[in-house]
């Protein structure tokens, strides 16, 4: 993929896509395609099925229906190289899923050593350079549980961004954090945004999504009910459902509108 | 104030635990029976002139159980990985180790052992071997591999799903993700439980008397025949304390280090 | 030579020792016999049978180990309920040399055929602290100085001699001294003093295997696990006729014959009987019972070659 012309094909395409949990329908034909140095955000209650897409696209869960694209190819959870496609495709969870048993560098370096084959100094070297542009490098030999939450969540994002992937999805990845430590970590992702990292990040962070994404997109119910640019859909959304959903938000946050990019 | 009721506290329990001792004592000891139970049981003449006989046999105890464990480790890890396959091609590895698992865990081991060690040499099978030791042997791997297996699987389960959705989500396959990310956790949880199936594995060498090997307890058996007394048997029960009581608490020590590491580190 | 034919498996004495003395207690305390009456002591009259101390007035309480084997005890086991199985015998018939001894000494202390009643004692529980449940038992006990702290011993009844068998084409099938058999893998069962002869007399180089039984001991024989087996002379030639397939009796081992040991009935440790039970098996012995019971359920036999 040529990295200087933005390319027609999606690097992240979603069609029709269905999921179901015990019989009940929780993504219900979600239409989303990702193009190259997009950053998507997608926002909607708890339950709107936001991180099981994310699971989902991740190809970490099977499909009920529709189908995953990944720079136009085909991709699915049954694949018999699916391991070697999730390398492209970096998630970040909301609990950091940190390996306890390894330090932070090992944590990083693990995937390019393990999975991609890499020596392990070169696997550590690149591990350290990730670590470093993120402000972590102090960090390195310590174990996951001696960092605060928004280090631990930091690391997460340098181990995602260890294979190198194509697309980095992001579910929530501030919501378990003491409100003094979000602030660093949504730094990190503007500054990734910022390299030109295709990004879909699910948030409640709506000051933040204002601020950094490309496009906004609305999920209830396991429906994107609508999508557009942030000044949009946070100055004047057209579904009543956006409406009302962005109403509740608001009033939580003492009223205050979301400011237009 | 919280050392004054801290000592307060200790005085309580040594002064109800040295009465507790005490009414025990004399129960037992003021009992009628008590004298001629002490000559059959507790007969020190009879404790040293054992001591020496039942101590030496003792090492065809601790030769069996360190050589078995040696073995029940990794093959029970085997075992344990083979109940966790999910490829339908290798289903009948699975079922099998689930049946094998079943069986040896549900069959008194005495019962195995009268069959295996007296059983298949009595096959007269070209090769096999017919020494009651390597029969013994087989016996103790074959069982404690099943218990232990539940011990692996119990570990391996007991962390926590996400771990191994964080390694797949990173392209790891799934063998990749049991080895960097699973099992190296689980190991540290099932050191304590492996522990006291190790500490059982010891006092289970003592079934390969019935093949006729005299090690510790059947020495004992022995001299106990031959004196009417029952007092060299008190006296292989203090060797096997000698040796497992240490190995208990360390047990305890691991499990304490275990939790506070649990409860701990979380954030 | 003493033997103990219990099916005894390797549990734990100890264990059951206590738990055997809650019985024995239990009985002690149901029964309605004078358990501690203290008979005066050798007048004749005290060992009459109304006088006796025994477990159930009236009736003498015999007792031996299941199974009961050829030929200390003989005549099947056809209509018995507790020595059941194969190769058995229920004392009751009074057959073989122990089973009619005895009666013989029954008779001797006036106890006819039906005032005699026979429980099963595992070897343990014969020398376990506590009441006994029987007045007297025969199971080929060796009357030893250290057991006789724990038991009361009769006098001898029986002269033990070790003997040794093996099976043919084993290593030691042609053997004709005590040195050939130095290098074998040697097998007896636990309790009894074959372990001693083999210890003591033989010194062979490996260290010998101890069977709980030697129903055990013969099957290691056949499957080639052990070399031979010394067990005593006549429980040898039961092996050879009875158990093994291509059974050879390889002799008797110098230094195990004549009065070096012998069997006893066991009692309880001061029991008041004990005298009784001397003055009788010393009148058996006086005129020519034992030697005449000897001949004609143990002499038959055979005679082994004495190997020096």
């Amino acid at each position: 993929m040529a990295a200087a012309a933005r390319t027609r094909v999606p690097v992240l395409e979603l069609k029709g896509l269905k999921k179901r949990y015990n019989g009940r329908l929780v993504l219900d034909g979600i239409n989303l395609s990702l193009a190259e140095h997009e950053v998507v955000c997608l926002i909607g209650a708890s339950g709107s099925g936001k991180s099981t897409l994310l699971r989902c696209a991740d190809l970490l869960e099977p499909i009920d229906g529709g189908s995953i694209s990944l720079d136009g190819g085909r991709v699915a959870y049954e694949d018999r190289d699916v391991d070697a496609t999730r390398r492209k495709l970096g998630i970040v969870f909301q609990g950091f899923n940190l390996f306890p048993h390894l330090t932070v560098v090992e944590n990083v370096a693990l995937a390019p050593r393990v999975a991609l084959g890499l020596t392990p100094a070169a696997a550590t070297r690149r591990a350290k350079d990730l670590l470093k542009s993120l402000g972590l490098a102090e960090k390195a030999r310590e174990y996951p549980d001696r960092l605060s939450g928004g280090q631990q969540q930091r690391v997460a994002i340098a181990r995602a961004l260890a294979t190198e992937p194509k697309v980095l999805l992001l579910d929530e990845i501030t919501s378990a954090l003491d409100p003094v430590l979000v602030a660093e970590v949504l730094e990190t992702l503007r500054a990734l945004a910022a390299s030109g990292m295709t990004m879909l990040i699910a948030t409640h962070e709506m000051a933040f999504a204002a601020d950094v994404a490309d496009r906004i997109c609305y999920l209830e119910d396991g429906r994107l009910i609508e999508e557009g640019t942030p000044k949009r859909i946070f100055g004047s959304p057209r579904d009543r459902r956006t409406k009302e959903f962005l109403r509740r938000v608001r009033s939580i946050s003492g009223g205050r509108r979301a400011p237009g990019r | 104030m919280a050392t004054g009721s801290a000592r307060k506290g200790l005085l309580v329990a040594t002064l109800s635990t040295l009465v507790v001792a005490a009414v025990l004592a004399y129960t037992v000891g003021t009992s009628p029976a008590w004298p001629e139970v002490q000559k059959a049981f507790f007969d020190g003449r009879y404790f040293s002139t054992s001591l020496p006989a039942v101590a030496e046999a003792f090492t065809i105890n601790v030769r069996l159980f360190i050589i078995a464990e040696l073995l029940i480790l990794p093959i029970g890890l085997l075992i344990a990985l083979a109940r966790s396959i999910t490829a339908p091609a290798l289903a009948p590895l699975r079922i099998f180790a689930t049946i094998y698992v079943d069986f040896f865990r549900g069959v008194p081991s005495i019962l195995i052992i009268y069959v295996l060690g007296f059983g298949v040499p009595a096959l007269q099978l070209d090769g096999v071997p017919k020494e009651p030791f390597f029969w013994a042997l087989v016996t103790l791997v074959l069982i404690y591999s099943a218990y232990v297996s539940e011990v692996y699987r119990a570990g391996i389960e007991s962390i926590h799903p996400s771990q191994e959705r964080a390694a797949r989500a990173l392209g790891l396959t799934r063998v990749q993700a049991l080895r960097y990310v699973v099992i190296p956790q689980a190991m540290r949880r099932v050191i304590p439980p492996l522990l006291n199936d190790f500490i059982g594995l010891q006092k289970d060498t003592a079934l390969v008397s019935i093949l006729g090997v005299v090690e510790t307890f059947k020495q004992a058996q022995i001299l106990k025949a031959a004196s009417f007394n029952f007092t060299p048997l008190m006296t292989t029960a203090l060797i096997f304390l000698i040796i497992t009581i240490p190995m208990t608490r360390l047990v305890d020590r691991l499990a304490a280090k275990d939790r506070n590491a649990q409860l701990g580190g979380t954030r | 030579m003493s033997r103990r034919n219990a099916r005894t498996a390797a549990g734990q004495p100890a264990r059951m020792a206590v738990v055997l003395m809650a019985v024995a207690m239990f009985v002690a305390a149901c029964g309605g016999s004078a358990a501690s009456v203290s008979p005066s002591a050798s007048a004749d009259t005290s060992c009459a049978p109304e006088n006796l101390a025994l477990k159930t007035a009236g009736v003498l309480t015999l007792s031996t180990d299941n199974p009961a084997y050829s030929p200390w005890f003989q005549g099947g086991n056809e209509g018995s309920e507790v020595w059941i199985g194969d190769y058995n015998n229920d004392p009751v018939k009074g057959q073989g040399y122990e089973g009619a001894v005895a009666y013989a000494i029954a008779e001797k202390l006036g106890f006819t055929a039906d005032k005699v009643t026979w429980i099963v004692t595992a070897f343990d529980q014969a020398f376990a602290p506590g009441e006994k449940a029987f007045d007297l038992l025969l199971n080929q006990v060796s009357i030893k100085p250290d057991r006789a702290e724990a038991v009361d011993f009769s006098n001898g009844y029986y002269d033990v001699a070790q003997g040794v068998v093996t099976v043919e084409g084993s290593p030691i099938a042609g053997a004709t001294s005590i040195a050939e058999l130095k290098g074998a893998k040697l097998g007896t069962q636990i309790g009894t003093t074959s372990y001693d002869a083999i210890i003591n007399i033989i010194q062979p180089d490996q260290e010998p295997a101890v069977f709980n039984t030697m129903d055990e001991a013969v099957a290691a024989l056949d499957a080639g696990q052990i070399d031979g087996i010394v067990a005593d002379v006549p429980t040898t030639f039961y092996m050879r006729d009875a158990q093994l397939s291509g059974g050879v009796i390889i002799g008797q081992l110098a230094g195990t014959e004549a009065g070096a040991e012998q069997f006893g009935v066991v009692l309880q440790k001061g029991s008041p009987l004990t005298a009784c039970v001397n003055t009788a098996i010393d009148a058996l012995k006086a005129d020519g019972t034992l030697d005449a019971l000897l001949l004609e359920w143990i002499g038959g036999s055979g005679s082994a070659p004495i190997i020096e």
